[in-house]
């Protein structure tokens, strides 16, 4: 056994005050280090955590601008925005969410099929949040919820501006539509500008003058709590917030003219086609028609997967739109622009007449090119192969003009390019020149110009192609004897403020070298067409001349894949039926090319439809012809 | 038994006062229950606030105050030898409810930290933040001080155990509060400051070992206390966004009832563990100062009271229950200034639930239970 310590007591008092006293010391640092940190966090640094701490406490909630109108020349609303009822469900309230939904199918206010999907947007929203589950109710529906509202906690409805379509689906290709936002919109728009807007222009004017429609969105600062909640008190205080008014977007005044535009599509309905109207002085837009059409409405409230199934799927393909995007041969129409062409390069004396015996042929060529219907017309001169669109007379033009004066003839006047129309979509069409061959074709055997293809492209007919946008811009082009104007929608915009800002036209210029005798001479050939040639009947009783020229498009073929009926298959067979004209002829104030799809010879289809229009945008109600403006 | 004589026959007694004469009676120190009672009025005041003025939850804490008291002053008068005699039952019966405790919760596949008696539910754990320094204090009451080697043996094990029943349940934070309240006395009886340094490098050990016995949530705990910005909307929320209550409330404060950080609810467990930073917030640093003041003063006053009982066994339990108390100061505001880890420790009075507040007066009631046997003539 070692030394046994005793205690004592004493000394370990000592000991223990010791210690203790250690302690006090040490409870002393300690507490200066605490007031040393709560110095840094609430003196050196509260600024840093004053920011962080109302970044917390406040969002910013965005007020969506309400979005421009667009109105036709006129003022006539073509779209706005309209209060819309939706039914709002708030998960939090509704006690038994699958069963609600059930009672709501039975009440008829959502479809069966659609409650799954409802059931998975419910769950991934907070609770909080109010989820819309059915938009756009008919006043019947909402009086049908109303009466049985008392079953439903947590479901009400609500109000929220949508787009609104007053006519349907009038000149929804021009229009355009607006839909939900999708992931490709983010990637070319402000995305924080964008906060709080839910509908975008997609197509038409809706997308092409999106930015001057949406306006400015605003924002409200709202207190949240750490859910993300909106509260109105922090505590015991009511805290001062900023809100920023949103500021309206602009309204577009369009060129269109809805009178004129009704009177088109009635004319062409029950139809493939398109119609397309300007004001040849300054390219104004005034109808432009692509049928058939569809509901924009249906985009803005969202569409469901098999409403977009039924359009995409529609033989007549409805959103398709043929004005801007449809290239079609554009058959006769093109024979004035050759006569002009020839004219100029002088390789036509306009007085001479040759014969027509129904046929042509190249020298040394066996290749019989034949005149439409076999129709042999006799002596013609230029005026007359106009008239009556002599393909022969027109055959052996082109042979003699050739292929590259053709090509450079017809450049300006927006062959095979792009009319610049202010909305997008539009395809340029083919202008064939050698050049075009040898690119477009990779065999070296395909890529030379064969003669016979001239002689083709004489009566519109082989590569060329054209959409319904172009030969209308092109009849402009005629009518006002060479002067080119962009084509536009757009006329005007009205600020917030109500004041109006001109667009103006813009002028592209003219066509070079072509002398006002030889505009004559077309022009003249033009108005033989409705007076003594193809379109006689169709110009007869006119109060007011106008200038025309029907066209004929071969369809060529049908697409393999495709299974249809034989009488459907014999329909979508048949020719292209083509007609462009401007009138009055002296004093052009419209100028309009007409396609339908199928329709035949141009006369017999296409130019009633255009006389329609015509008179529509010329005559007064009495039958007389409006004095110009 | 020499004491009661000394008491019964002191001079100092014709000094008091009427009411100091009744504090006396009763065995109550006047200036340590002012300053408690300064505190939880204080900290009465705050969670009317930090619970999103809920009257309930004030009413609620007042009860478990009014119970705390009663037990205080209760265990005031209990003779410090019987409290001694019966240290090693109580915390035999402690360990023994851990273990049933740690056993339920085996069977619940669960965290289990207390017992359901029907009435209310009871945590041994609670239990032995007394237990375990009282059974230190009274393992080193007959043995010479400083304790030597086979002691310092005994003595860990006497602390381990409990703590390690806790560590599982899992609580990290009552472990480490009981280890430290058993350590307390331990550094007290005079432990050698080269064994401190010791001890502390095999801690540190320990510390890597026990990283691989921790739960991962416990470990990410850690971790984010290291680099909150690592993980801002999972566990190192809860730091940034009591960094940015104190940090926003200034030298002055947003005022009562209009901190955004905990009237929004930014501040997760406002009314609990992070209600240090509401009052950061609605009362600057001013009110933290007044809090802290506060709270040294009881710790000072409590610290006094120890250095003037009369045995070991009374001086070392004291002395625990004294710096254990500012050990809780400390860990909470530490935690929640983001200087410590966040470790779920409440502040002393301050916070709302749990039985701590009852433990805690508990403590008070027998540290002045043990200050009543004080020497009352210098030695």
């Amino acid at each position: 056994m070692a030394a046994v310590r005793i205690k004592d007591h004493w000394r370990e008092q000592r000991l223990f005050d010791q210690r203790a006293l250690i302690g006090a010391v040490v409870i002393g640092l300690a507490t200066l280090g605490l007031i040393a940190r709560l110095f840094v966090l609430q003196v050196s640094r509260h600024e840093y955590y004053s920011d962080l701490s109302q970044g917390n406490r406040v969002r910013t909630e965005p007020i969506p601008a309400a979005r421009g109108l667009i109105l036709d020349r006129s003022g006539e609303l073509i779209a706005g925005s309209q209060p819309a009822y939706q039914l709002e469900l708030v998960p939090e309230e509704v006690p038994d969410i699958a069963r609600t939904l059930d009672d709501l199918v039975e009440l008829g206010l959502i479809r069966a099929e659609d409650v799954n999907e409802l059931e998975r947007t419910i769950d991934s929203s907070r609770g909080f949040d109010s989820v819309p589950i059915r938009l756009r109710m008919s006043d019947e529906d909402v009086a049908r919820f109303a009466v049985r509202r008392f079953e439903f906690p947590g479901l009400d409805i609500k109000t929220r501006q949508t787009r609104f379509y007053p006519n349907g689906n009038l000149a929804v290709h021009a229009l355009g539509y607006v839909g939900a936002i999708s992931e490709q919109d983010l990637k070319h728009i402000d995305r924080a500008a964008y906060a709080g807007t839910s509908l975008i222009g997609k197509l038409g004017v809706e997308s092409a003058y999106e930015q001057k429609l949406h306006g400015t969105n605003g924002y409200r600062e709202v207190l949240v709590n750490a859910q993300g909640r909106s509260v109105e008190r922090q505590g015991a205080f009511v805290p001062n917030l900023k809100t920023k008014a949103p500021t309206p977007g602009d309204d577009l005044i369009l060129a269109v003219d809805l009178k004129i535009q009704r009177v088109a599509e009635a004319a062409l309905a029950g139809h493939r086609g398109a119609v397309v109207a300007l004001d040849p002085n300054n390219g104004d837009v005034l109808a432009l028609v692509s049928l058939p059409g569809f509901d924009p409405t249906l985009f803005g409230r969202g569409i469901t997967a098999a409403e977009y199934g039924a359009l995409q799927n529609d033989i007549d393909r409805p959103l398709f739109n043929r004005a801007l995007r449809g290239t079609y041969p554009p058959g006769s129409t093109i024979k004035p622009g050759l006569a002009l062409a020839a004219l100029t390069y002088h390789t036509v004396d306009p007085q001479a007449r040759k014969y027509c015996a129904g046929s042509f042929h190249l020298p040394g060529s066996s290749h019989i090119f034949r005149e439409y219907h076999n129709e042999k017309h006799g002596y013609m001169d230029l005026d007359d192969a106009i008239a009556h669109s002599c393909d022969v007379y027109f055959y052996g033009l082109a042979d003699v003009l050739g292929v590259d004066r053709i090509a450079s003839f017809l450049a300006p006047f927006g062959f095979g390019a792009l009319t610049g129309i202010d909305i997008s979509g539009e395809k340029p069409g083919i202008l064939p020149s050698r050049e075009w061959k040898a690119k477009a074709f990779s065999k070296a055997a395909d890529q030379m110009w064969f003669p016979g293809e001239t002689v083709n492209f004489g009566i519109g007919q082989g590569y060329l192609s054209v959409t319904p946008l172009q030969l209308a811009h092109y009849a402009a082009i005629i009518a006002t004897r060479g002067k080119i104007w962009k084509p536009r929608l757009v006329t005007a915009y009205r600020d917030q403020t109500g004041k109006l800002h001109a667009v103006a036209p813009q002028s592209q210029g003219e066509i070079p070298g072509v002398s006002a005798e030889d505009w004559a001479r077309v022009v003249h050939g033009m108005i033989g067409v409705t007076q003594h040639g193809t379109a006689a009947a169709i110009g007869a009783h006119a109060p007011y001349t106008f200038a025309g020229k029907t066209g004929t498009a071969q369809v060529f073929t049908v697409a393999q894949n495709e299974k249809y009926n034989a009488s459907a298959i014999n329909e979508r067979l048949r020719d292209h039926s083509w007609f462009i004209a401007f009138a009055p002829a002296d004093a052009p104030r419209i100028a309009i090319a007409v396609l339908q799809e199928n329709g035949g010879a141009g006369a017999s289809a296409a130019a009633p439809i255009a006389r329609k229009v015509l008179d529509a945008y010329l005559l007064s109600p009495d039958g007389k012809v409006k004095p110009a403006p | 038994m020499i004491y009661e004589e000394v008491t019964s026959g002191s001079r100092t007694r014709r000094t008091l006062t009427g009411a100091a004469r009744v504090l006396f009676a009763l065995k109550i120190d006047g200036p340590l229950v002012v300053g408690l009672a300064l505190i939880a009025a204080y900290g009465l005041v705050v969670l009317y606030s930090a619970s999103g003025q809920s009257m309930p939850t004030v009413l609620r804490t007042l009860a478990r105050i009014a119970l705390g008291t009663a037990a205080m002053l209760l265990l005031a008068q209990v003779n410090p030898n019987f409290l001694r005699r019966s240290t090693p039952w109580l915390y035999a019966a402690g360990c023994l409810l851990l273990l049933i405790v740690a056993a339920i919760g085996h069977i619940g596949m669960g965290a289990q930290r207390w017992l359901d008696l029907g009435i209310f539910r009871f945590q041994p754990s609670e239990l032995m933040k007394l237990a375990v320094p009282m059974m230190c204090a009274w393992y080193l009451h007959e043995r010479p001080l400083p304790p030597g080697a086979a002691s310092l043996v005994i003595l860990s094990g006497l602390i381990l155990v409990p703590v390690a029943l806790v560590v599982v349940q899992p609580d990290l934070g009552t472990a480490a509060l009981i280890a430290i309240a058993g350590a307390l006395v331990i550094v007290l009886a005079g432990l050698r400051v080269r064994v401190m340094l010791a001890l502390l490098g095999l801690g540190a050990i320990g510390a890597w070992f026990g990283w691989s016995f921790m739960h991962d949530y416990q470990r990410k705990r850690v971790l984010t206390f290291l680099d909150p910005q690592t993980d801002p909307l999972g566990a190192g929320y809860h730091i940034i966004q009591s960094q940015i209550a104190i940090g926003s409330g200034g030298v002055f404060g947003k005022g009562w009832m209009n901190g955004s950080q905990a009237q929004l609810e930014f501040l997760p467990e406002r009314s609990t563990d992070f209600i240090f930073a509401v009052i950061g917030e609605e009362f600057g640093l001013l009110g933290l100062l007044v809090l802290l003041v506060l709270y040294v003063f009881v710790v000072s006053r409590a610290v006094y009271l120890a250095t003037q009982t009369q045995d070991t066994f009374a001086r070392l339990l004291a002395g625990s229950i004294a710096l254990t108390f500012f050990v809780y100061v400390f860990i909470n505001a530490g935690m929640v200034t983001g200087l410590l880890p966040v470790v779920g420790v409440p502040l002393p009075l301050v916070s709302y639930g749990g039985s701590s507040v009852v433990t805690l007066l508990a403590g008070f009631g027998i540290l002045m239970a043990l200050y009543s046997r004080r020497k009352l003539i210098g030695s």
